[in-house]
This record gives structure tokens, C-alpha cells and sequence, in this order.
């Protein structure tokens, strides 16, 4: 950091506080070591307070899906079939997955390796994040450079590098696509801007290359592939046009799209659907615009002016006959081209009304206030006063970070996934905010100090903006020139800075500075430092408390302070990866899906890649009827084993019974028979007593409650703060199998179907026969060895084998040979 | 219960068939202890040996039905004549005895004998025979809350080609219920303990079924197979790594399931087969010890340390109930004086071959020792037969690969938790590659750094130079358009003295014509400033300057530079409006005074006057400032 010395030297100049900062960003790679540096303190404590473990639900699948591209190959991994889950159906994963979070990391693994450096794929996975949340911060001070400056940009990188929005998705073990998305965003949006700025095909290029990466790596490329086009509309309508913003435009679209269509889970959808006809819309814009100024340079004014109302009337015709078929094309499609989750974002009641699936899951849903502040704390305050500083003055690049702010506010509005898009901007906004009030007070200061030396005279006011515009006017022009020659002339630039640093100087130009009274600058600036410090106060509890927890494993505090672990997930999957048959079958709730094929490595009906929603109202529908009818229907699928989450008993809030209302909702939707209304009690939902019987017997509360009241003698669910409503009853299609330590998951096995012959031993039997099996009981009781619970299975074949001998055979086989014999000896007693 | 009858059957042949002539030996003490109180079954016989007939004889041969046979852990023989010294024989394995002919279910082993026996001669003979996997839970199905019986076979007769004139059997079995025994002749029990005989002079292959069923509640752990890895680092470190896959090989766990309930309310009544935990007696001074799965961390473990031992206390994810599995691995530290040392310039490492958790029987264990870069010469002593190879290992920082000695043994148990010894030459400086190579890199990054920021060039086309000639040439332009606009200035003084000129005379026409020369001059001004506008404005180094400067983000040093392009073009401008004022005030004047509008004159004049002022003194300013550049 900076030594004293060397910031004292720096206030002497103009900018105080922003010339430490950038005094520091002059060399490009201080940035680079000064960002890590924060998030290496982040990492730590997801790692310390747990440990090095993948977090969540989605993580699992990308850590499996990257354990199957580091095993098999890049070629194997695009033409994968995964027949371990949506069991009967599989998932082709090459094509329905972005791949660029899994070859990123199996990128990573193979280099290190093949560099001899061992690393375990999970190491590689669990670190992936942190690594790229460091690349994401030196992409913000890029992009903030850009558009306000090197002290801005710095301000911008610390803030995103600590802001608990991304925190919470770059802790080491979030292995999620958002963590390299967020990445590929900003520095997409940074060539763009420096596009923008210089108008290089070189950046124009890379812009492509970067957006090509983006659109491997998360759905959320929509959104730059609208931002972009809507900024270039905005800057064409505003009368910035410029060859550069055509330069930045026009091959992103080409080469963005031709590179897109080559991601597999993309493909065609990049020239299709709806979302991305802004671009093409915008692209046929640009050309007119282009054209029509290459024509107003050749010809003369009048002749424009009847050039223009000729073409004016012929492209309105044309374009209305267009825009016809185009509005036709798309309203013949059902979603009007659009996707789910692209329209629940346009209409945000779309997804509760139409998509339960999609309404279902806690991140899509809009974010309460308090969570706003949760995750971007006082950059809340601090945006409007970035864009206040954006718009003075207003540039390409300022406008583009100003609509960005304003739309991802309006995204993170309606789910609160979408927070994630928003952290960044507002990063942005405050670093600007930031740097921008720093150097305002620490100039006044710096001002004043000398004021009281020199001259009174304070020229502010207007003279002080016209400077700053005309200053930013250079710039700009600055920026058009060729910047192959940047190298030289830093090195120039040093030499003349002695030439230039007069002390005479600095009084013309103080007198054209905005100069704020002397204590007011002193005070704000310690408010600022106050708020800075609050918010790096917030940032670190919220990592360590709110976002570093990994889920899978949950930890609670006991009254003497000691530290209690919840590890029973683990356990159950464990349980399930060594003591279940390799190719049986589990049915649980989506939710656990992609863990329980990572973990467990056992075949799934559904996971968390919710792509077939008749799929998942089956296993809603199952989990919402009586067990015989669920048993039937998870026989039929092949199911083995039922896993259902309980946190009765501990107080685990997000179990399967607080999610049930979604199985009825979604298995309702699909199949009429479930109702909603059956499960309510006067529209409340309830387990007590006051339930509904088709509630109390329902498959998942069965599973849920089996043997609860034996634990305490009443049966007092914590989590819903009630007794439950039936507590005494047996299970008759289904068996427990495992429960784990805190019960909070139970594993239940489908028993299998019932002996055919059972339908004729209920036929009327003669007293003798009832004799002869009573006396067959006593004995079997006599024999050492034989428990009571194989009592009812030996009665029943010695039955058998009095009525129907021919059937011998089939018995040797189902029962162990000893009984068999043991048996035999009975009956020849008998005889 | 059936195969009893079968095994009875089975023996009944061997006696028929044997013939009691094979040697001359005679056993004439027998004495026999097994030892049941764990799954691991120790049968520990006291035999003293008797020559009976003519001539040496240095063998003795040891008969195990073949059943048994496939279930040795261990089979060691020892004899005790000098009291000090016990000296284990070398056992044979004989598969083609002649015996073994005639009754293919024995399996014969012969002990050769150090010394041969001479007629008449006796000595004794300890043989520890350790077997696996012979505890048969019966029935082999229990709930959680049944206690676990077990069968136990063998003979009550001491089994062997020699005739036996006197023995005994004691049977220990955990205190606990003993559900049935054979009883034959002279059996007796005394609580846990079951004695058979003694009974006298039996013929060669005598043989009579002994079955003892009985409760047994020690979980029958078995590592189907473990893996052990320790990592050799001459840098002060043994890094030993425990792959174990456990099943739990006791009675099976129903189906029914009957929950945690049962399981945590009462754990030592309920399900007390089940494993809760293991113990690993780790070696003192263990440290860095890890236990996880593949799945992560597991968290429920303790450890003890003191000077003499480091306990470490496992539980598994579940706790493990009859037939079930589960996968773990352990791993942990060891200081390397206490396992490495130095003979004779070559190295020997003295490492125990087994797992250190107690009561564990190892279907097949795997010991991979990884001894660092460079070692030569390898050679590996164990006290009991292996199947070794090599093969070799690349790790952090590796370039040719480790070589790493194989070891494989199936059925291992707790007995062969001996030490053993590899032996391996390595050279010291090898230790130095790793170093060499960390700061190898360390100083190339630091090179590439030093390079990049270094301008080592003193030619004239360096790019530097290269700039400050540019930066001269923009100075040399700033100074032109400086003395260009000092003119125009002065022509603004001409203009002003003729309008004060006319004031006081009213000489209308001669301010005009002095207006007009004015005119001109200002005109050619402006002609030879456009080219020196255009010159800064094109001119990469002005324009350079900004950028760079924008890049290295110095702000303050950026506003001065960049300000003799900014302030020329501002100068021009203010000049230029400068200019205009002038004129509009010339003709306002002349105007008024040629329409003889004496007052307006002041009131017209004014504002214009004002601005002038204002203007002028811009323009000075920024001459003056850039005069300082």
C-alpha cells in the first residue's frame, strides 16, 4: 500500500485521495495483485469455518459433469448421454449444458497437471470461483477506468471485490456458472466501452471473443445481447453516432452470432427466438444511419433533403410490410418466441400464473427491501449520486453505464437471481461516486490550505464545469488517436512530469476548481471513510455468517458456545453410495437431484435441470397421493428407494414438507386429479390436527412423520411449531431404511409387490387347515434362530407348501437353504 | 446345522482313509487354546514333539482342514528351546503331500526344523495359527435389536498325521450367552470358558465336529481393501494416506429398518453389533491428521495425544449395522527422525506394514511407499512374505518421477502389524531440485517485470527520444500560435486607440480605414494559425501525451499536460470571440456616431465594453499559463 511519504506527495497535486489510488493503478499489475488480495480473505472463510466442499445444488452437477470431461475427454463430454438421471428419459448433457464454467475449470485441472501439480478435480472446482471473482474485480477497474478514470475504476474494483451480492456466488466452493458469467459480463461490457472509446477492430474482436464466452458459460448473455443494442439505439437517437460506435456495434452482432450458434446448448435459438431480435433489429438501424450519413457527406444539403423524404416514404412502407411478417412469425409461437424465464423477467407475474416450476424456486422471486440492503448495502445510497456524477458530463461511455445500472435495477426487481447483474453496476456507480466526491473535498481542502497563502479570489462556478468539459472533450479526442503508441509516451511522460510540476501552476488552476468551505470537505470526506468502513464491516459478516455456509453442511451454536454440525445430507448420500445396488433407482424432490447423482451416485427421476415438467408433476403427484397410489407410481418408474428431507425435528426450515405445496401445485398442474384445494384447511396451510385427511395422508407426510411421535411423545414438529395431526400409523407399501443422525433425511425403500398367492390364501379355509397352521407356528417358534418378523413370511410358506406342492421350487429359490430344510423337517413332522 | 453333517461326513472319509504310517513322529503333549472373543479367531497350540521311530527327521507336518486353510491370516511356528531366544520356523506350504492324495480336503503345511531331530529326541513346538472370516453369524439375518450369534466349527480332537497320546482344548468366548456346544466326553464349562478333555492316545486323523454357537457382539469389521500410501519427503516429513472400504461382515441387518430411535436412545442395548466407531493407535507424535470421504470432510472424530501415542477416535458418516459398507480415508503426519535412518551412507526407512486401527481384518491390503526423487539402490525386508513391484509417481514438482515400492498381502490381521524395512541410497543435493526450481521460476517472473519496466535503449530512434522530439516540436507550434495571437492583440489595440481616437476627435473615416487594415491583418492571423491549429491537433505526440497519461492515470499530471492543446484551442476561441466583440463594439461606435446618437453610444457600448474586458483578461490569463509550459 502507500507509504505516508508517498501520498503526501500526491495531495500536493490536485487529487488527494484519488491520486493515492492511482497512483498505485500506474502500474496496470498493482490492480491485479490489490483485488486478489481482498478476495484471498473471502475465500478463507468458507474454507475455515467449513471446509473445502462444493456448495448447493447446481455446483454438484458442474462438479460432476467436470469430473466426466476430465475423464473422458472433450469429445466424449459433447456427445454424453447421462442415463443416471430423469430416469427413464436420461439428459443428452452436451447439448443442454453451458459448457464454459466446466472446460474453464478442466482447462485449469489439465494445465496444472499436465505440469505435474496434482491437483484433485474437486480442489480445482471449489477454487474456480475465487479465482474468477478476482478476474471479475480487475475486469470492474477496467471498465470503470474506461468510463471515469483510474481512481474510479479502483474505487469500483475494491467495491465489487467485498460487495456480499457477489460474495455470495464467488466463495470458493460456489462452483456455479454466474461465478465465471459475471467475469465474461463485465469485461464484455469493458471491450465494449473500450471499442466505444477507440475505435479498434482489435477490441471489436475480442469484444466478439468475450461475448463467445459469456454465451458459453450462462443464459444470462441475453442480457448483454439487449443492453448493447438498446445503447447503441440510445446513442443513435441522441445524435452520438460515430463510425466508432458502428466499429463496437457491428462486428459484435456478426461475429457474436456466428460464434453463439456454435455453443450446442445455444445453437440456433442465437438467430431464433425472440430475445435476440433487438440486436439484428438495431444492426439493420445502424446501416441505415451509417448509410444515410456516408450520403449526407457526398451530397449537397438540398439534394439530402429530397433524398431523405423519397426514402423516407419508400423504407415505411417497406419496413411496416416487414415488421407484418415479423409479428406474425413470432405470434404464431405459443411464448410469442420468447422463453420462460425470459418473460416471467418481462411480466413478473408471468411465472406464478403460468410456470409453478419456475415460480417455485426461492431465487426467482422479487427481493424484499431488506435484501437489497443485505447485498449491496450502501452502494443503495451511493448509485443515484454515481449517475449524477455519470451524467456531468455525459459520454458514450457514461450513458452506457447509466443504462446499465438502470435496467439491471429493474431486472434484480423481479427475481432475485438477478441481484447478481446489478452488484456490478452498482459497484461502478459508487466507485464513481466515490472517487468522483473524493477528489471534489480533497481539493477543496487542498485549495483552501493554500488559499490561505495566496490568493482570495475564487473564480467558481461555471468556469470550474467548462474546464472539466473541455477536458473530457480532449479526452475523447484523445482517446480516437491511435493507441499502438501508448508505451513511449509513458515512458515520455515521466521525464516531462519535472517539467511540468511548477508549484506556480497550481494556483490558476485552483481558481477554476469548485471549492466547498474548508470544515464541510473535512467532515464529508470522515463521513465517507465512516460509510466505507461500515460497508467493509457488513461485507465481511455477511461472508462469513450469511454466504459461506455451504448447505450441504448447516452448523448451529449451542448454549456453551461450542459449535454443532449438521452433516446428515452427507450422510444419507453416503449411506446411499455404499449400501444401495449401483444401478437403483432414487425418487426425491428436484432439489436434491443433481446432489444425489454427484454424491450418492445413484440414477435420479428428476434433478435440478427442471427441462421436462410432466417428469416432475409425476414425482409431485406421487409425493401428494395415498401410498398405494404412490407406490404404483413409483414402481412403475423403477424406483428403488424415496428420499424425503424432515427438519421437524432439528428446525430445519426448507424441507420437503414446507416445499410440498409446490409438488401439489406442479403435480396439479399436469395431472387435474391433485387438487390444491384438498390440502388446505381454509386456504392455510396445515399439519396439526386441524389438517385435511387427504393431507394427513398423503405420501409425503407419511414418509415425513413416520415414527416422529416416538422421539418425544407428542409429536412437536419445530419447524412449523405444532403438534402433528396423525401421529400413530404404519407404513404398508414402503419401509424405512435409513434415517439419519438429526433425522433430516429419511431414506424409505418400496417394498416389493405382493406375493400373487396372497389372493387365494384369503379364500375360506377349513378348520383343519387353521389347526395344522397353529401347530406350524409353535413349531417354527420352537426352532432357535427364527425371528419374530420372519414369523408371518414362514407361516405363510408353510401354507403354501401344504396346499400346493408343485410350487417347491419357487421357494428353494426365496428362501435361504437352511430354512428350506428347516421347513421340510416341519412337515414331515407334520405328515 | 447341514453342514455339520456334511463337515462330520467329510472328516469321517479323511479317518477312514488316512493311513496312521507316515512318519515316526508322535505328539506327546497337545495343547490347544482358541481364543474366540473377537472375529479374528487365535487357535495357539503347545505341541511337544516326540521321535519315536529311527533315524533324523527335520520336518514336522501341520494338517488344517482345507476349509480353515483358506482362511489364514497368519500360521507361525516357534519353538522355545533356549528360553531367551524364540525363533520363528519356516513354514512350507506342501500341496502335494501324499497324504493330501488321499484326503484332498487337508491342506499339509510343513515346518522345517532348524535342528533335525534324533531318535528319541523331543522338543516343543508353538504353533499360532490365526483364521478370518470362520465366525458364521447364525442366523444370518437380525434386526437392530437381536443380539448376534455366531457359529464356531472345529475338531475337539487335535487333527494331524501323527498320533497323539495326550491333549486338551480350552475354548474362551466373550462373556456372553452361549446358546449351544457340542458336548462329548470330559467337557466341562466354566463361564466363558468351554475345556475338552483331556483325552489320551488317539490315532493319526482322529477326528470329532465340535460346534459352538454362541452370542458375540464385537462388530466384525473387515477392510475388504485398504490402501496405504506413505510419502517419503527428506524435508521432515512421512505423509502416510489410508484408503480403507470397510463392510461390516456380522450378522446382516434386516431390511426393517427400525430407525435412529431405537439405535440413539439406547445404544449399547439396542444394535450392539453395529460399529460406532473405530480407534486407530496412531504413532506419537502424529500430526496434520485428516479424516475424510470422497464426498468431504467428516466430522465426527476425536484425538488424544500424548508423548506415547496419538489416538485417534473415528466414527463413520452412519453407524454401521451387519452388511453394511462404507468408504473412508485417513491420513496423517509423522515426524521423519523417528521413522528414517541412516546405515552405512544408505537410507532405511522403519515403517509399520499395517493399519493402525485395532480389530480389523484387511482382505487385501496394499502398501505403496513413495520415496522421493532420486532414490537408487532400493530393497525392501519384511518379516513375512509379500508380493511387491514398482512402478513410479509423478507429483508436485516432479520431473523424472518417484519411485514407489508395491507391497500387496491379502488377509491381513492385527499380527501383522510388524515393522518393516526399505532400504534405498539417495543423494542430498537431490533434496535442492525442488528449491531450484521454485526460485528458478521466481526469478524469471521477477526478470520478465524487471524487463518490462526497464527502457534500456540509448539510440536515437528509441521511442523516448523519439517523443521528446515530437514534444519539442509542439512547443516550438505552441510558441508560433503564441506570438500569432500576441499580434492580434496588438491589432485589438490599434482598434481601440482609434476608437478612443474617434471619441475625441470624430474622425469617423480614419477609424474606419484603420478597421479595415485591422480587418486584414486579423484575416491573415487567422490563415497562419489554421495550419499550426491543425499541426497540434493531428500531432501524435500532443495527442500521445493525453493517452498515456489517461493510462497511467495520473490526473493532475494529465491536466497540465494535456494543456497545451487544450489551452492553444481555447486561446484561438477566446481570441476569436475576443475579435468579434471588438468588431460588433467598432461598429456599434461608429454606428452611433454616424448617426450622431451621442448618448446611446455609452448605454450600446456597455455590455459590449464588459465583455471585452472580460475576455482580454482570459486570453492574458492563458497566455500567461502558457507561457509557464
Amino acid at each position: 500500500m502507500a507509504d505516508p511519504e508517498n501520498a503526501k506527495e500526491a495531495t500536493t497535486l490536485r487529487y488527494a485521495f484519488g491520486n493515492v489510488l492511482s497512483f498505485h493503478s500506474s502500474l496496470d499489475r498493482s490492480s491485479r495483485f490489490l483485488d486478489p488480495s481482498f478476495l484471498c480473505l473471502l475465500i478463507d472463510f468458507q474454507v475455515i469455518k467449513y471446509e473445502s466442499v462444493i456448495h448447493e445444488f447446481d455446483p454438484y452437477f458442474n462438479y460432476r459433469v467436470t469430473q466426466f470431461l476430465t475423464k473422458n475427454g472433450i469429445y466424449d463430454f459433447w456427445n454424453w448421454f447421462d442415463d443416471r438421471t430423469w430416469y427413464p428419459l436420461g439428459r443428452v448433457i452436451g447439448g443442454t449444458v453451458y459448457p464454459g464454467l466446466t472446460l474453464t475449470a478442466g482447462t485449469i485441472w489439465w494445465i496444472l497437471n499436465s505440469l505435474n501439480i496434482p491437483l484433485s478435480v474437486e480442489t480445482v472446482c471449489v477454487f474456480t470461483a475465487p479465482i474468477f471473482s478476482a478476474f471479475a474485480s480487475w475486469a470492474t477497474y477496467l471498465l470503470t477506468k474506461e468510463v471515469k478514470g483510474a481512481g474510479a475504476g479502483l474505487t469500483a474494483a475494491a467495491l465489487l471485490a467485498m460487495v456480499p451480492s457477489y460474495i455470495s456466488r464467488s466463495v470458493a466452493g460456489s462452483y456455479d456458472n454466474e461465478a465465471v458469467a459475471i467475469f465474461a459480463l463485465i469485461f464484455t461490457f469493458y471491450l465494449y466501452i473500450k471499442t466505444l472509446n477507440t475505435g479498434s477492430l482489435f477490441y471489436a474482436t475480442l469484444n466478439a471473443l468475450a461475448y463467445f464466452y459469456m454465451v458459453c458459460s450462462w443464459g444470462g448473455y441475453t442480457f448483454i445481447i439487449n443492453l448493447i443494442p438498446m445503447h447503441v439505439l440510445l446513442c443513435i437517437v441522441t445524435g452520438r453516432y460515430s463510425s466508432r460506435l458502428y466499429i463496437a456495434y457491428a462486428p459484435l452482432v456478426v461475429l457474436g452470432t456466428l460464434l453463439a450458434a456454435l455453443v450446442p446448448v445455444v445453437g440456433f435459438n442465437a438467430v431464433m427466438t425472440s430475445e435476440h431480435f433487438a440486436s439484428f433489429l438495431v444492426f439493420i438501424i445502424i446501416h441505415v444511419v451509417a448509410f444515410v450519413y456516408y450520403i449526407k457527406g457526398i451530397l449537397s444539403p438540398k439534394m439530402f433533403k429530397v433524398a431523405v423524404t423519397l426514402v423516407v416514404s419508400v423504407g415505411l412502407v417497406v419496413c411496416c410490410a416487414v415488421m407484418a411478417i415479423l409479428i406474425a412469425l413470432v405470434a404464431s409461437s405459443p411464448t410469442k418466441g420468447w422463453s420462460g424465464r425470459s418473460l416471467s423477467l418481462l411480466d413478473p407475474t408471468y411465472a406464478s400464473k403460468y410456470i409453478p416450476i419456475i415460480a417455485s424456486v426461492s431465487e426467482h422471486q422479487p427481493p424484499t427491501w431488506p435484501s437489497y440492503f443485505m447485498d449491496i448495502n450502501v452502494l443503495a445510497f451511493l448509485v443515484p449520486a454515481g449517475i449524477i456524477a455519470c451524467f456531468l458530463p455525459l459520454s458514450d461511455a457514461s450513458s452506457f453505464v447509466v443504462l446499465y445500472i438502470v435496467t439491471s435495477v429493474y431486472f434484480s426487481g423481479v427475481m432475485v437471481r438477478l441481484m447478481l447483474v446489478l452488484a456490478p453496476a452498482a459497484c461502478v456507480m459508487s466507485g464513481i461516486a466515490l472517487s468522483e466526491s473524493f477528489s471534489v473535498f480533497t481539493r477543496s481542502i487542498k485549495f483552501q490550505l493554500h488559499g490561505l497563502s495566496g490568493s482570495s479570489q475564487v473564480d467558481s462556478g461555471d468556469a470550474s464545469s467548462s474546464t472539466v468539459v473541455a477536458q473530457n472533450d480532449a479526452g475523447k479526442a484523445e482517446k480516437t488517436e491511435d493507441t499502438a503508441k501508448e508505451r513511449p509516451s509513458k515512458k515520455s511522460k515521466k521525464k516531462e512530469k519535472g517539467i511540468v510540476d511548477k508549484p506556480s501552476l497550481k494556483a490558476k488552476i485552483e481558481r477554476r476548481l469548485l471549492v466547498l468551505p474548508f470544515e464541510a470537505s473535512i467532515f464529508a470526506i470522515l463521513l465517507l471513510v465512516l460509510l466505507g468502513a461500515f460497508y467493509v464491516v457488513h461485507c465481511v459478516w455477511a461472508a462469513a455468517e450469511a454466504y459461506s455456509a455451504p448447505s450441504i453442511v448447516l452448523t448451529s451454536y449451542s448454549h456453551d458456545g461450542g459449535l454443532h454440525v449438521f452433516d446428515d445430507f452427507r450422510e444419507a448420500y453416503a449411506w446411499l453410495s455404499h449400501n444401495t445396488e449401483v444401478d437403483d433407482k432414487v425418487a426425491s424432490w428436484w432439489d436434491y437431484g443433481y446432489q444425489t447423482t454427484a454424491m450418492a451416485n445413484r440414477t435420479v427421476i428428476v434433478d435440478n435441470n427442471t427441462w421436462n415438467n410432466t417428469h416432475i408433476a409425476t414425482v409431485g403427484t406421487a409425493m401428494s397421493s395415498p401410498e398405494k397410489a404412490a407406490w404404483e407410481i413409483f414402481n412403475s418408474l423403477d424406483v428403488k428407494y424415496v428420499l424425503v428431507v424432515f427438519g421437524g425435528l432439528v428446525g430445519y426450515p426448507s424441507d420437503d414438507i414446507n416445499k410440498f405445496l409446490w409438488m401439489v401445485r406442479i403435480g396439479g398442474g399436469v395431472f387435474p386429479h391433485i387438487k390444491e384445494p384438498d390440502y388446505l384447511r381454509d386456504g392455510q396451510y396445515r399439519i396439526d390436527s386441524q389438517a385435511t385427511p387427504t393431507m394427513l395422508n398423503c405420501l409425503m407426510y407419511k414418509l415425513s412423520y413416520y415414527r416422529f411421535v416416538e422421539t418425544d411423545g407428542r409429536g412437536f414438529d419445530r419447524v412449523r411449531q405444532t403438534e402433528i395431526g396423525k401421529k400413530n400409523f404404519k407404513l404398508t407399501h414402503f419401509e424405512e431404511v435409513f434415517t439419519t443422525h438429526h433425522w433430516m433425511v429419511r431414506i424409505y425403500k418400496l417394498k416389493p409387490p405382493r406375493n400373487r398367492i396372497r389372493g387365494k390364501t384369503k379364500k375360506p379355509r377349513s378348520k383343519k387347515a387353521q389347526q395344522l397352521e397353529q401347530k406350524e407356528v409353535q413349531l417354527l417358534r420352537g426352532i432357535r434362530g427364527i425371528r419374530p418378523m420372519k414369523l408371518e413370511n414362514a407361516k405363510c410358506t408353510v401354507m403354501l407348501i401344504l396346499h400346493l406342492p408343485r410350487l417347491w421350487l419357487h421357494f428353494e429359490q426365496e428362501l435361504n437353504s437352511e430354512f428350506a430344510r428347516m421347513n421340510n423337517r416341519c412337515l414331515l413332522i407334520l405328515r | 446345522m447341514g453342514f455339520w453333517l456334511r463337515f462330520n461326513l467329510l472328516v469321517f472319509t479323511i479317518a477312514i482313509l488316512s493311513t496312521p504310517v507316515l512318519s515316526d513322529l508322535i505328539l506327546s503333549k497337545v495343547d490347544r487354546r482358541i481364543d474366540l472373543t473377537s472375529q479374528i479367531v487365535r487357535i495357539t497350540s503347545t505341541l511337544k514333539v516326540e521321535n519315536a521311530g529311527s533315524g533324523l527327521v527335520s520336518e514336522v507336518l501341520l494338517a488344517f482342514p482345507e476349509l480353515q486353510a483358506k482362511k489364514f491370516g497368519i500360521l507361525m511356528a516357534t519353538t522355545n528351546e533356549e528360553k531367551a531366544k524364540r525363533k520363528v520356523l519356516e513354514l512350507v506350504s506342501l500341496l502335494k503331500l501324499p497324504i493330501q492324495k488321499e484326503c484332498p480336503a487337508l491342506t499339509v503345511y510343513s515346518v522345517s526344523l532348524s535342528k533335525a531331530l534324533g531318535e528319541g529326541d523331543t522338543m516343543s513346538l508353538d504353533v499360532l495359527a490365526v483364521f478370518t472370516h470362520t465366525l458364521k453369524p447364525f442366523p444370518e439375518k437380525i434386526t437392530q435389536a437381536d443380539i448376534q450369534l455366531v457359529l464356531f466349527q472345529d475338531s475337539a480332537y487335535y487333527l494331524s498325521p501323527y498320533a497323539v497320546k495326550f491333549q486338551s482344548l480350552s475354548i474362551k468366548l466373550p462373556d456372553a450367552r452361549i446358546e449351544s456346544y457340542t458336548k462329548i466326553e470330559n467337557t466341562k464349562i466354566h463361564g466363558s470358558e468351554i475345556k475338552y478333555g483331556p483325552y489320551e492316545n488317539l490315532h493319526p486323523f482322529s477326528y470329532s465336529p465340535l460346534v459352538v454357537h454362541f452370542e458375540i457382539n464385537q462388530p466384525f469389521a473387515v477392510a475388504q481393501e485398504l490402501v496405504r500410501e506413505i510419502e517419503v519427503s527428506h524435508w521432515g516429513n512421512v505423509q502416510v494416506t489410508e484408503h480403507y472400504n470397510i463392510v461390516h461382515e456380522g450378522a446382516k441387518s434386516e431390511v426393517n429398518f427400525l430407525g435412529q430411535l431405537e439405535y440413539q436412545a439406547r445404544p449399547h442395548i439396542r444394535g450392539s453389533s453395529a460399529i460406532r466407531h473405530f480407534v486407530a493407535k496412531l504413532p506419537p507424535r502424529a500430526h496434520s491428521i485428516y479424516y475424510r470421504d470422497e464426498i468431504g470432510n467428516v466430522s465426527t472424530s476425536h484425538l488424544w495425544a500424548d508423548s506415547k501415542k496419538t489416538e485417534l477416535l473415528i466414527e463413520p458418516r452412519y453407524p454401521m449395522f451387519g452388511g453394511w459398507r462404507t468408504a473412508f480415508i485417513i491420513g496423517y503426519s509423522l515426524p521423519l527422525q523417528d521413522f528414517l535412518f541412516e546405515l552405512e551412507g544408505k537410507r532405511f526407512l522403519n515403517i509399520s506394514f499395517s493399519s493402525p486401527i485395532n480389530d480389523l481384518v484387511i482382505d487385501n491390503l496394499v502398501v505403496k511407499v513413495v520415496l522421493p526423487e532420486g532414490s537408487r539402490d532400493l530393497s525392501v525386508s519384511t518379516p513375512f512374505p509379500v508380493k511387491q513391484r514398482q512402478e513410479s509417481k509423478i507429483s508436485h514438482l516432479d520431473v523424472v518421477g518417484r519411485p514407489v515400492i508395491v507391497l500387496e498381502k491379502a488377509d491381513v490381521v492385527p499380527e501383522h502389524n510388524q515393522y518393516f524395512q526399505i532400504h534405498y541410497s539417495f543423494n542430498k543435493l537431490s533434496m535442492l531440485r525442488e528449491p531450484f526450481l521454485i526460485s528458478g521460476f521466481f526469478f524469471l517472473f521477477v526478470a520478465c517485470i524487471v524487463y518490462v519496466h526497464v527502457d534500456l535503449s540509448i539510440s536515437k530512434s528509441s521511442a523516448s527520444y523519439l517523443a521528446k522530439l515530437q514534444w519539442d516540436e509542439v512547443r516550438a507550434t505552441i510558441q508560433q500560435v503564441e506570438s500569432i495571437i500576441n499580434q492580434c492583440l496588438a491589432t485589438h489595440e490599434k482598434i481601440e486607440a482609434s476608437l478612443r481616437d474617434l471619441s475625441r476627435i470624430g474622425d469617423v473615416q480614419a477609424c474606419k480605414t484603420t478597421r479595415k487594415t485591422a480587418d486584414g491583418l486579423l484575416k491573415e492571423h487567422s490563415k497562419e494559425l489554421k495550419p499550426l491549429l491543425a499541426f497540434l491537433q493531428s500531432s501524435p505526440a500532443a495527442a500521445n501525451i493525453c493517452l498515456s497519461l489517461n493510462s497511467i492515470a495520473e490526473k493532475m499530471v494529465k491536466l497540465y499536460m494535456r494543456h497545451p492543446n487544450i489551452m492553444v484551442e481555447e486561446l484561438v476561441a477566446k481570441e476569436r470571440e475576443l475579435q468579434e466583440r471588438w468588431m460588433a463594439k467598432h461598429s456599434i461606435i461608429v454606428d452611433c456616431y454616424e448617426k450622431k446618437l451621442g448618448r446611446e453610444i455609452e448605454n450600446r457600448v456597455a455590455p459590449q465594453q464588459q465583455k471585452v474586458v472580460a475576455l482580454r483578461q482570459e486570453v492574458e490569463d492563458l497566455l500567461e499559463y502558457i507561457d509557464e509550459i
